[in-house]
C-alpha cells in the first residue's frame, strides 16, 4: 500500500459500519461531521454524535487562559484567578504564560492604536480552536475612553469575541460568570459569527496609495505588516 | 563660580532673589498659584535651569508641561526641592507656532530626556539638542500631534508591526560581534501590563534597556480636558494607577482642583480621605509584593496568594465604605460622597479586625520573602540606584525612599490630616532591589498605624459635626488663565497635576505628572551591566503601572 493512502486500510475495514451510517443518514450529509477520527471509530452514528459532545465537554472543562494583561481589568482577573473566587474550580484557571499553551484569551482592557497588531499578532499565535472574553466596556466599545485619539472602539474591531463581560471593572463574580456561559457555549457546539468587519494586518504594498500611504512610502518597507486605522469609520 | 546665593539648600530664597539670579535672563513674571514663575528665552534653557539648581538648590525637575495657545507653545518647568518641596518655581519658555523650536533641558536633568518626547509626540515642540528626538507613547509612524490646536482626529492612521533593530550592532561590525537583540513584552507576564522593553545582550549582560512605553495610552489627559470640573474628571484618576490606589490618585485632582477653585474640605472629610487613602496604599504596596515574589520566585502559588489574600480584606473594606472594588469615584470636590457605612460600629469593628491581624500577616512575609536566602542573595546589591542618579531623574516615592531620599509629600507638603497624626517616613539606604522592597513592607505598618488613629477619631467624632461635603457651586468657572500644579504622595511616589483654566467649567490644559513614568525611565540606569533575571527583579522593584506610565 502506498504512503499517500494511509488511511485506506481504516476504510476497508469499517465499510460495513460505514454504510450503516450512510444508509441512515442519506447523501448529502454535513461534511462538518466526517472527521478522520469518525472514519477511525467506524461506529454508528449515535455514538459519533456522543463523541464530539464530549470533545466539547473536556474543551469547557479543561480550559487554559492565556496570562494576559492589559489594563485595569486585569488585577480583577487576577483576583479571579487567586483565592477567594479560584476561577480553578470551574475548570478554566490554568494560566499559561505563552499564547501557543492557551486556549482561552481573555481581553481585560483599553486597547490603543500601537497594541492592536500586537493583540492580533497573540490571538494568531493561539491554536484552534481558541475562544476570546472581553472583558470590561473597553473591549466592548473603548468604555470611558471611547473619545480618544489612540483608542480602539472595542477589542471586536481586531479579534472576533465570544462573550462580552460588562462593567468598569466587573467584578470577579462577572467575570466567572461569563466564563461559565462560554463553557455553556462551548459544551453546546455553538460559535459565534464575526460581526464587526476587523482591522487586519496587511502588507503596506497592499495598501491603496491614498495620501497617507504616499507620505509613509519613505519611512516602511513595501513588505512590513501594518495596520490602518479608519477611525472616522468607528462606530 | 559664585553669586553669593551659595548656602543650605533648604533655605528659602525669596522672589528677589530669584529675580536677581535669573537677572536680565528673566523677561517677565508669570506666576502660578503655587509658584513664582518667570519667562526665559528658549535658548536660555539650559543655563536658566543649571544656575537655579546649582545655586538656588532646585535639584528636582517635578514636571514639564508642554501646551498651545491661539498664538504660540510654551514649555514649563516645574521646578522644587527634595529638601523642601514647597519651595517652588516655573521657568516658562514661550515659542512661536509657525517654528516652536526650544532647547533642550536634557544635559541639565536627565529626566528632560522622556518629558520632551512626550512634549513633541502630543503637542509638536521641538527641543534643540535632545540626543534622541523620537516620538514616545504614539508609534513613530503617527500623523500629527494631538494636543495640539490643529489635530483632526477623524484622519486615519497606520501602525506597523517590523521587527525592531538592534541599536548596538552597528557599533560592532566585525564577525566577532555576539550581541543578541531580545524582546521582553509587551506581552510578557514579568513587564507587569503592556510593557516593551528592547534589551540587547551580551551572553548573560545586559548591554542595553531601551523601554518602549505607549502601548496602553489611553488619551487620559485629553478625557479630562473635555470633562467639567465639578464631576465628570474624579472617574479618571481612578484608572491611572488602577491598582487599587484609586483614593490616593483621586486625592491629587481633588487637591488640585480645591486648591484652584478655593474650595474648603471639612475636617471630618480630610479624616475619612485620610484613611482611604492608606487603605489604599496597603492594598497597592500588597500588589507590588506579589508580583515581585513573582518576578523574583516564579511563585505563583504561595505568596502571591498571599498578597492577594490580604488584598481581597482591604478591598472588601473599601468597597463597603465606596461602593465599589476597584475605581471608587469616591471623592466629590469639597470632601467625600457619603459617610462611613451604617452601621458604623460594625465598619470600624471590621477594619480594626483586619489592622489586628496585619502584624502577623507582615511577620509571615518576611518569612516568605526578606529572610529567605534565596530572595536575598537574588535582590541584595541589584538593581542599584544611587541617590544623585534618582534625582536627576526624578524619582520619588518608594523608590526614592530605598535610595536614601527622605521625601514624602504627606509630611514635607502637607494635606489632608497628616499633619496631625503620628508616623514616620522609612528610608532605607541600600539603593538596591532589597531596600525597596523593605520600604514598602514598612510603609504597610506605617499606613496601618495611620489608619488605626483615623479611625481613634471617627469613632469619638460629634455626631452633628460630621459634615461630609461643604458647599460647592454646580458649576465651577476658575479664573480664566489661573494655573496651578500640585501634588500628592501616591503609592508610587509624587502623582501631581497641572491645571490651566480658561474661564469656562473645563479646563484648558490638564497634565498629569506620573511617579512611574520618572521611574521607569531610571530603569537603564538600574540594570544595564547586570545579568538579565536582575533586570526583571530591577522592573519589578520599580513597581510601575503602565496606566499611569502612559496615561
Amino acid at each position: 500500500m502506498s504512503s499517500d493512502q494511509p488511511r485506506q486500510s481504516i476504510y476497508d475495514s469499517t465499510a460495513p459500519s460505514t454504510d450503516t451510517r450512510d444508509s441512515r443518514i442519506g447523501e448529502g450529509a454535513d461534511d462538518r461531521f466526517n472527521s478522520k477520527l469518525r472514519e477511525a471509530f467506524g461506529s454508528t452514528p449515535f455514538i459519533l454524535t456522543k463523541f464530539d459532545k464530549f470533545m466539547n465537554w473536556v474543551r469547557g472543562n479543561s480550559m487554559f487562559m492565556l496570562q494576559f494583561g492589559i489594563a485595569c481589568c486585569s488585577i480583577e482577573m487576577m483576583h479571579t484567578y487567586a483565592i477567594k473566587h479560584d476561577l480553578d474550580r470551574f475548570g478554566a484557571g490554568v494560566p499559561r504564560a505563552s499564547p501557543r499553551q492557551a486556549d482561552v484569551m481573555i481581553v481585560p482592557g483599553t486597547i490603543v492604536s500601537k497594541f492592536g497588531p500586537r493583540m492580533k499578532r497573540v490571538y494568531d499565535q493561539m491554536p484552534e480552536p481558541k475562544f476570546v472574553v472581553g472583558m470590561g466596556s473597553c473591549t466592548i466599545s473603548g468604555g470611558p475612553f471611547q473619545e480618544g485619539y489612540n483608542v480602539v472602539k472595542g477589542a471586536e474591531e481586531i479579534i472576533p469575541i465570544d462573550i462580552h463581560v460588562p462593567g468598569c471593572p466587573p467584578r470577579p463574580e462577572a467575570l466567572v460568570y461569563g466564563i461559565a456561559k462560554l463553557q455553556e457555549r462551548i459544551r453546546n457546539g455553538e460559535s459565534t459569527p464575526v460581526v464587526v468587519k476587523p482591522y487586519e494586518l496587511e502588507e503596506f504594498g497592499d495598501l491603496p496609495k491614498d495620501e497617507l500611504v504616499q507620505k509613509l512610502a519613505d519611512d516602511i518597507d513595501e513588505d512590513d505588516l501594518v495596520m490602518r486605522y479608519n477611525w472616522a469609520d468607528s462606530p | 563660580m559664585s553669586t553669593g546665593l551659595e548656602r543650605d539648600p533648604a533655605i528659602e530664597l525669596s522672589d528677589d532673589d530669584l529675580e536677581a539670579l535669573l537677572g536680565d535672563r528673566a523677561l517677565a513674571r508669570d506666576d502660578h498659584l503655587n509658584a513664582p514663575g518667570f519667562v526665559v528665552r528658549p535658548d536660555d534653557v539650559q543655563s536658566v535651569l543649571s544656575d537655579l539648581r546649582d545655586e538656588a538648590g532646585f535639584d528636582h525637575l517635578a514636571n514639564l508641561t508642554a501646551q498651545q495657545y491661539a498664538d504660540r507653545y510654551e514649555s514649563i518647568y516645574h521646578l522644587r526641592k527634595y529638601a523642601d518641596p514647597t519651595q517652588e518655581v516655573s521657568i516658562v519658555v514661550p515659542t512661536t507656532t509657525d517654528d516652536p523650536v526650544s532647547q533642550s533641558a536634557e544635559p541639565v536633568f536627565r529626566t528632560a530626556d522622556w518629558h520632551e518626547r512626550e512634549a513633541f509626540d502630543l503637542v509638536g515642540i521641538d527641543y534643540e539638542g535632545h540626543p534622541d528626538p523620537r516620538r514616545i507613547l504614539l508609534p513613530e509612524t503617527w500623523q500629527g500631534h494631538p494636543l495640539s490646536e490643529d489635530y483632526n482626529q477623524e484622519k486615519p492612521q497606520l501602525v506597523t508591526l517590523s521587527e525592531h533593530a538592534n541599536p548596538v550592532q552597528p557599533d560592532h561590525h566585525d564577525d566577532e560581534s555576539d550581541t543578541m537583540f531580545l524582546n521582553i513584552g509587551p506581552h510578557h507576564p514579568a513587564t507587569h501590563g503592556v510593557l516593551h522593553i528592547e534589551t540587547v545582550l551580551d551572553g548573560e549582560t545586559v548591554v542595553d534597556v531601551d523601554p518602549d512605553i505607549g502601548y496602553l495610552h489611553r488619551c487620559e489627559e485629553q478625557m479630562c480636558q473635555q470633562g467639567t470640573y465639578r464631576h465628570q474628571i474624579m472617574p479618571y484618576p481612578d484608572r491611572w494607577d488602577y491598582v487599587s490606589a484609586g483614593l490616593l490618585n483621586e486625592w491629587a485632582y481633588a487637591r488640585t482642583a480645591e486648591d484652584l477653585a478655593d474650595i474648603e474640605v471639612p475636617e471630618y472629610a480630610q479624616v475619612i480621605r485620610t484613611m482611604g487613602a492608606e487603605l489604599c496604599r496597603i492594598a497597592s504596596h500588597m500588589l507590588a509584593l506579589a508580583t515581585f515574589a513573582l518576578d523574583v520566585y516564579g511563585d505563583f502559588t504561595a505568596i502571591f496568594q498571599y498578597g492577594m489574600r490580604d488584598r481581597e480584606v482591604v478591598q472588601d473594606i473599601l468597597e463597603d465604605l465606596t461602593g465599589q472594588r476597584l475605581m471608587f469615584n469616591y471623592f466629590r470636590l469639597g470632601g467625600v460622597a457619603w459617610d462611613l457605612p451604617e452601621p458604623r460600629k460594625e465598619f470600624i469593628e471590621k477594619t480594626r479586625d483586619f489592622l489586628d491581624g496585619l502584624p502577623a500577616k507582615v511577620d509571615e512575609y518576611h518569612d516568605l520573602l526578606t529572610g529567605n536566602e534565596i530572595f536575598q542573595v537574588r535582590t541584595h546589591d541589584t538593581g542599584i540606584l544611587e541617590p544623585e542618579v534618582a534625582k536627576q531623574y526624578g524619582c520619588t516615592g518608594p523608590v526614592a525612599r530605598g535610595s536614601g531620599i527622605d521625601y514624602d509629600l504627606r509630611r514635607d507638603d502637607p494635606y489632608g490630616y497628616y499633619d496631625n497624626l503620628e508616623w514616620d517616613v522609612v528610608t532605607e539606604d541600600g539603593c538596591d532591589n532589597y531596600s525597596r522592597v523593605l520600604v514598602r513592607m514598612q510603609e504597610v505598618e506605617e499606613s496601618a498605624k495611620i489608619i488605626e488613629q483615623c479611625l481613634d477619631l471617627l469613632e469619638d467624632w460629634p455626631e452633628d459635626e460630621r459634615t461630609v461635603q461643604s458647599n460647592v457651586p454646580r458649576t465651577l468657572k476658575p479664573d480664566a488663565d489661573t494655573e496651578i500644579y500640585r501634588a500628592v504622595e501616591g503609592a508610587k511616589g509624587e502623582l501631581g497635576i497641572y491645571i490651566r483654566s480658561d474661564g469656562t467649567d473645563k479646563p484648558g490644559r490638564f497634565k498629569i505628572r506620573s511617579p512611574c513614568f520618572h521611574n521607569l525611565s531610571a530603569l537603564p540606569e538600574m540594570s544595564e551591566g547586570e545579568y538579565i533575571p536582575d533586570l526583571i527583579a530591577s522592573l519589578g522593584s520599580l513597581d510601575i503601572v503602565l496606566g499611569e506610565v502612559d496615561r
